[in-house]
């Protein structure tokens, strides 16, 4: 598990460490933590078509918190509706216990980091940062000492008089990062930030964007369609589906125990069992997700440990994915299953041979988790 | 044909297809060729009879006309530049003409600036598209047709004074205000819609990002959408004032005994028949739109057309 307790020493929040350890999905356990957001039963509706459906959410001060969600799902416009961007149909928002719910977005304590970055063209990368301090009137010396320290923050040093148009996709993202920081605001939203970068441009934004939210301590709200993405940056996730929140969770439990079936296909990949499938090999009724790491292959003579589970197959299908493979085993009971293996080993260049193999597919009870 | 019959090694020549086919292969070979089939007969017309023009206009404005036979006497001389410059009444026309240029310039900014934000960031899509239609229809119609219209409003017994009557106030009746009003109506589209272009390049975001970090409507305004928005706005004003400045027949529907500069042309051109003095004034809102062109220029305005 990865270690948040260090590194925001300078800015000490009480509710992160509960946050993660807490199994509730709700950062209100302690009764020393502070609120960041407090969303009930929100509403919003475009004409015929209901965005969001009825959302409770609590945030709390210093989460990195995201949305995770298809697009459609309403996660954005939950983000846009924090902001102030778009009104509610019904429910109220709370930022700090304070009901904003019809207060405009400049009067908001919030700031935005939007996903195609919306710098300000005809201005050089110090006005853009410093436009926020200007508008509000922080005297000219502060703004200048604060614009300089949130660039330096973002390590962009020395790109003050550049146009944004001068800049690649990943400066950008950190101009429009400053941009919001240098505010202070009590919520730092971030729609997709993300998403027009390259892979490795993206993990490495990743990396410093949670440990720059570790350092300001500042609550990150965070969407994003990409699940990987959401596991890797969270202390909670809040999963969204057709406008609801299906389930809201630190990152490895949305993982471990998915709240429904939606949650266990849509965060990773899983084997789903249910109706006869169901039945027939693991002997129960409901339906069932079993994660493809969690199967391994035996040969159909070995036997298997009692406390264990098993069935046997052939394999279909083999997909080589660099570290893993994927191996697709038709049960003889009749479903497909997916197994990934660790390549630990340099894999045979040819797989062919394996196609057709049978084999005996094993996997310990408590990794089959029902979900509905 | 199969593919075998043809020559291999010449395959651009032995092709299939007929002459046409075989031009195109000619053209393909030599791009210096295309651009002469493309370019010559728009460079012809722009050389000859619009660059042509305006040297004729030019040259005319250095002669003279005899008194007596009103024939043009081609002898090089500035009498007629003396003439304009000299004279107090040429400089009031031409102040006058400017004044209004930049009044209707003005008024059109004004009126074009929310009705494009409307347009452009507030209506459905939908409605988006029908606004655009209703825009352009106007420009359908006869400038003559528009003119007259206004003309008819204005009269003293017309739709404005019934309407302002009231209230105690009467309409401004035929004069110098009314061919402002006049004139900015007619060019009015010709402001909205670069506007509205403008505006459609401005994404929602960068409004929704200035409001975000926390200003109000008028200062998002100020810092981001009017320096956004300038050489769109100045692309409009080179039609609304060039325009302005070249009209010498609204004045006379609507502007009662106003005289403008163009009808200083118009006059001496038709009335008088002094054609080196009406060349010699012509000359003068050209340099006045080239000194314009000059400075926009640098705004990025021309991008905008």
């Amino acid at each position: 598990m990865r270690d948040h307790t260090s590194g925001y020493a300078a800015h000490p929040s009480p509710t992160q460490g509960e946050a993660r350890r807490g199994g509730s999905g709700s950062p209100g356990a302690d009764p020393g933590a502070g609120i960041a957001i407090r969303l009930r039963n929100l509403h919003k509706s475009f004409g015929h078509i209901e965005a969001v459906r009825g959302v409770d959410l609590e945030v709390g001060d210093g989460e990195f918190f995201s949305m995770l969600g298809p697009s459609g799902s309403g996660k954005t416009t939950v983000l846009r509706l924090i902001a102030g961007f778009e009104a509610p149909t019904s429910g109220t928002i709370e930022l700090g216990g304070r009901d904003v719910t019809r207060v405009a977005p400049f009067d908001r304590d919030v700031n935005t980091v939007f996903q195609d970055y919306a710098l300000f063209p005809h201005m050089s990368v110090e006005q853009n940062v410093a436009y926020g301090l200007a508008v509000k009137k922080v005297p000219s010396h502060e703004r200048t000492a604060r614009t300089r320290e949130a660039l330096a923050a973002v390590r962009l040093e020395g790109f003050g008089s550049r146009r944004p148009s001068q800049l690649s996709g990943g400066q950008r993202q950190r101009v429009a990062l400053a941009r919001a920081l240098v505010n202070r605001p009590r919520v730092l939203l971030l729609d997709e930030p993300l998403g027009a970068l390259d892979l490795k441009l993206r993990q490495q934004m990743q990396v410093e964007l949670k440990n720059l939210q570790r350092e300001v301590g500042i609550t990150f709200v965070f969407v994003t369609h990409d699940q990987e993405e959401a596991l890797t940056m969270s202390d909670r996730i809040a999963v969204f589906h057709e406008g609801r929140i299906e389930q809201v969770a630190p990152a490895a439990e949305v993982y471990q125990h998915p709240a429904s079936e939606f949650v266990a296909t849509f965060v990773g990949t899983a084997n789903l069992l249910r109706g006869s499938s169901a039945r027939t090999v693991l002997g129960t009724d409901g339906t069932w997700s079993i994660r493809p790491e969690h199967l391994r292959m035996t040969d159909p003579a070995t036997t298997v440990d009692p406390r264990e589970h098993h069935a046997d197959g052939v394999i279909s299908d083999i997909v080589y994915a660099g570290p893993v493979s994927r191996y697709v085993v038709a049960l003889d009971l009749g479903p497909n299953l997916i197994v990934t293996t660790q390549n630990a080993t340099l894999a045979p260049a040819d797989t062919s041979a394996e196609r057709g193999r049978r084999v005996r597919v094993v996997w310990r009870p408590e990794h089959a988790l029902r979900v509905g | 044909m199969t593919a075998g019959s043809a020559n291999p090694s010449r395959p651009g020549l032995a092709g299939p297809g007929g002459l046409a086919r075989a031009a195109s292969r000619v053209l393909h070979a030599h791009p210096r060729l295309r651009l002469v089939g493309l370019l010559a007969a728009p460079m012809l017309w722009l050389v000859v009879a619009y660059l042509g023009a305006l040297l004729a206009l030019f040259l005319t404005a250095f002669w003279t006309v005899n008194d007596f036979t009103g024939s043009v006497v081609h002898l090089w001389n500035l009498d007629n530049f003396t003439t304009l410059l000299g004279r107090s009444v040429y400089r009031t026309v031409a102040a006058r003409s400017l004044g209004v240029a930049s009044l209707v310039t003005l008024l059109d900014a004004a009126v074009a600036l929310p009705m494009a934000f409307y347009m452009a960031k507030v209506a459905s899509p939908r409605a988006q598209k029908w606004l655009v239609v209703a825009i352009l229809t106007p420009l359908w119609a006869s400038y003559l047709v528009k003119a007259y219209a206004w003309r008819v409003m204005l009269s003293s017994d017309g739709v404005i004074d019934w309407a302002l009557g009231p209230l105690g106030l009467r309409g401004p009746g035929y004069g110098l205000p009314a061919t402002v009003i006049t004139l900015a109506y007619l060019w009015l589209p010709y402001m909205v819609l670069p506007i509205f272009a403008g505006l459609e390049r401005i994404p929602q975001s960068m409004l929704e990002a200035s409001s975000d970090l926390g200003a109000g409507a008028g200062h998002t305004f100020r810092a981001v959408v009017a320096p956004l928005l300038l050489p769109a706005i100045v692309a409009g004003s080179i039609f609304t004032f060039s325009l302005s400045l070249g009209d010498y027949i609204t004045v006379k529907i609507v502007g009662g005994a106003t005289q403008l500069f163009a009808n200083v042309i118009y006059d001496n051109l038709l009335t008088a028949n002094d054609l080196p003095f009406a060349a010699a004034a012509g000359l003068f809102p050209v340099s006045v739109m080239i000194a314009y062109l000059a400075v926009v220029r640098r705004t990025g305005a021309l991008e905008n057309l």
